[in-house]
C-alpha cells in the first residue's frame, strides 16, 4: 500500500470457510462487495477467481478458516481487501509454495501465485504448525 | 448419473455446467462423460460454459482431466462460450488448458469437431 496515506476499513464482515460449499458462498459473497463498490465485469472476475483459489487453499491445506472481506479506502481510491486465516500446518517454504506449478496437493500449482498476479496488493504470513494468513486486495481504478 | 445433464447431438455430447462446481459433482461428471463417450460411441465433447461467472485452477484441472479422458477414448473435447472476463481472467491466472479445444459457441464447436473428426479424430488417424 502507499504509504503515508492510511487505509480506512469502511466496512467488513467474517465468514467462515470450511468446506466446498463455503467456497461457492465466499466467491457470491466477494462479488457482491465487488458489485457494490462499482468494479466492472474484468475486476470483478479477477478478483472473484483471486478469492476462489485462496478459498480453496484454506480448505484444502489449512483445514479450514476464515474470511475477512473489507471495503477499504486509501486517501480517494476505494477497494476491496480480503484476509484469509487458518490455522493449519503452515507452509515451511514460501518462496516455493509461491512458485507456478509447485503443488502438494496434486492441483496445478496455480492458486497462490495465480492469485497474486489477479491481485493489486497481495501477501502471505505462515508459521509451520500455527497456520497461514493470505491478505489481498484490488482497487476500484 | 451426475446432477449435470448431458445431452446427445448428433455423435456428440453436450454439457452445460450452469451450478457452481464443487468437487463431488466435477467427480461424478468426469464418470458420466467417460461413461457416456463409450456407451454412446461419441466421437465429440462440447462443454458449454457460457453460465460460468468464474472459471479458477480447479475448474481449469477438471476440464484438462475431461479432455484427456476423452482424448484416450478418441473423442475430441470442446470448450464452448467462455465469457470475455473469464477468458482475461484465465490467461492472467496462467491457466493455459493445454489439450482443450476452444470455440465461441455450440454451432462453431459441433464443426470444430467435425473437422477435427474428418481430420483422423482425437488421436490423430482415421479408422478403417
Amino acid at each position: 500500500m502507499t504509504q503515508g496515506v492510511p487505509l480506512v476499513v469502511e466496512r467488513g464482515e467474517t465468514v467462515a470457510v470450511r468446506t466446498s460449499d463455503d467456497v461457492v458462498r465466499v466467491r457470491q459473497a466477494v462479488r457482491a462487495r465487488a458489485i457494490e463498490i462499482g468494479f466492472g465485469i474484468v475486476d470483478q472476475t479477477k478478483l472473484v477467481t483471486a478469492a476462489s483459489e485462496i478459498a480453496r487453499n484454506t480448505v484444502d491445506y489449512g483445514r479450514g478458516g476464515t474470511l475477512c472481506i473489507e471495503i477499504v479506502r486509501e486517501g480517494t481510491r476505494r477497494g476491496v481487501q480480503l484476509t484469509f486465516a487458518d490455522n493449519g500446518p503452515g507452509i515451511a517454504d514460501l518462496t516455493v509454495a509461491m512458485t507456478d506449478g509447485y503443488t502438494t496437493g496434486g492441483g496445478l500449482g496455480l492458486g497462490l501465485s495465480g492469485a497474486k498476479r489477479l491481485s493489486n496488493e497481495f501477501s502471505i504470513e505462515s508459521v509451520p504448525g500455527k497456520g497461514t494468513k493470505v491478505t489481498l486486495a484490488r482497487w476500484k481504478l | 448419473m451426475s446432477e449435470i445433464p448431458v445431452l446427445k447431438i448428433g455423435d456428440c455430447l453436450l454439457v452445460s455446467i450452469q451450478v457452481d462446481m464443487h468437487d463431488r459433482l466435477a467427480m461424478e461428471l468426469q464418470d458420466d462423460l467417460t461413461n457416456r463417450i463409450v456407451s454412446e460411441r461419441a466421437r465429440g465433447v462440447m462443454i458449454d460454459i457460457s453460465s460460468l461467472e468464474i472459471v479458477d485452477s480447479f475448474i481449469g484441472r477438471m476440464l484438462n482431466n475431461i479432455a484427456a479422458m476423452s482424448r484416450v477414448l478418441d473423442a475430441v473435447t470442446v470448450v464452448v462460450g467462455m465469457r470475455p472476463a473469464v477468458a482475461i481472467t484465465l490467461v492472467e491466472l496462467g491457466l493455459s488448458l493445454t489439450g482443450v479445444r476452444t470455440a465461441l459457441n455450440v454451432d462453431k464447436g459441433l464443426a470444430l469437431i467435425k473437422s477435427i473428426d474428418d481430420a483422423g479424430g482425437a488421436l490423430g488417424r482415421r479408422e478403417g
